[in-house]
């Protein structure tokens, strides 16, 4: 369970935030999740559920937004959107991309008080 | 299940402390930061670091002995072994003359840069060495996990499905090259090579593949050249450093 061990990072940067913003309580937390990245959007929502107790993020809830797979298709030269890192190109076909975004994981942003 | 020990949630408008703090930090930040400190230790000593992924049973620690045994004599190598329990693999490298440290990761399913640079601290590898790193067998978690590696080395075994690109395609996304390992065992399987390749270069186009076999020995010579262009890269980079610095005492000298 990796969404286990990404999840303790995000209460690390809480943690670290509430002591230089000086804020006592997470409302709510925002990541950006790209449709790539190797991490479970539900998995981690889970993982927060189980971990944030007794912490300042105890009653905070996870936005997860979405970002979508981009990728560069060599055959057509096409920026295009990727579902999958298997998936082929929707306008070509081809199947040789590279992936140019959709990849990260960020905490972008948070309402404390 | 918790029943209001926490505040009482009486709002009065207008007075809610609530405010917005953007942050636009990585997720994975705190294992980054670990990663770039243990890559700047292996530039700096220009230690080669390859991260080995797979999923358990893919002849990781075989392919390592073997290639300890094949290498040591040509340059130094050391081994950090990655596993939930036991010291096995790690004593099997020992066997091998070569000096390996055991990271149990215990419930953890991945090594992190932060157990990696642990790690080096404790075997301390020599200077212009080869380090390898066995990771946790899994294809799933190490993908996402930076240990400040010069390339992850991802094996795949021809006993396995040879779909596991594309099933795993993370891992795949994540490594410079691809092993596979076994094709001994080729005559007796159903493991289609070149259709494993396409699903491998799918994923991603620019990685390598070497066709081996830790046992019998085929192919072996191909995995060291590409370790032996690694070391290259490694070594350059640092000769490179090194003749920098060495240029500026000399320019201090001069200007005195």
């Amino acid at each position: 369970m990796h969404e286990m061990s990404l999840t303790e990072g995000i209460l690390r940067v809480l943690e670290e935030q509430a002591a230089v913003h000086g804020f006592a309580r997470v409302k709510t937390v925002w990541l950006e999740i790209g449709e790539l990245s190797p991490v479970d959007p539900e998995a981690l929502q889970f993982c927060f559920e189980a971990i944030r107790i007794g912490t300042l993020a105890e009653e905070a809830k996870m936005e997860i937004v979405r970002v979508p797979g981009q990728a560069l298709c060599i055959d057509c030269g096409k920026q295009v959107h990727l579902v999958h890192r298997f998936a082929s190109c929707p306008d070509c076909g081809g199947e040789k991309l590279q992936v140019s975004g959709g990849d990260e994981m960020r905490i972008k942003e948070l309402e404390v008080e | 299940m918790h029943f209001g020990q926490g505040p009482a949630g009486t709002h009065v408008p207008g007075l809610s402390q609530a405010r917005m703090v953007k942050i636009e930090q990585d997720i994975l930040g705190y294992n980054n930061g670990f990663a770039a400190e243990n890559r700047a230790y292996f530039a700096e000593n220009g230690v080669l670091a390859l991260n080995l992924v797979s999923s358990p049973g893919s002849g990781k620690t075989t392919l390592l002995c073997r290639t300890a045994v094949d290498l040591k004599s040509r340059f130094p190598v050391s081994v950090i072994e990655g596993d939930q329990q036991t010291s096995n693999d790690a004593d099997r490298i020992r066997e091998t003359g070569v000096p390996a440290l055991q990271v149990n990761t215990g419930k953890g399913c991945h090594l992190d840069a932060h157990m990696v640079g642990r790690a080096v601290e404790k075997l301390g590898p020599a200077e212009d060495s080869v380090l390898f790193i066995e990771n946790v067998g899994n294809l799933v978690c190490p993908a996402g996990f930076d240990l400040g590696e010069a390339a992850k080395v991802v094996i795949l075994s021809v006993t396995e499905g040879e779909d596991k690109p594309i099933k795993y395609p993370d891992m795949f996304a994540a490594a410079e090259v691809m092993i596979l390992n076994k094709v001994d065992l080729l005559p007796y399987l159903t493991f289609d090579v070149e259709r494993s390749i396409a699903y491998a270069r799918k994923i991603n186009p620019q990685i390598d593949v070497l066709k081996v076999s830790a046992t019998s020995g085929e192919g072996l010579d191909g995995w060291y050249q590409w370790i032996d262009k690694k070391r290259t890269a490694v070594l350059s980079e640092r000769i490179a450093a090194l003749e920098a610095k060495l240029a500026s005492v000399r320019n201090r000298l001069a200007s005195h």
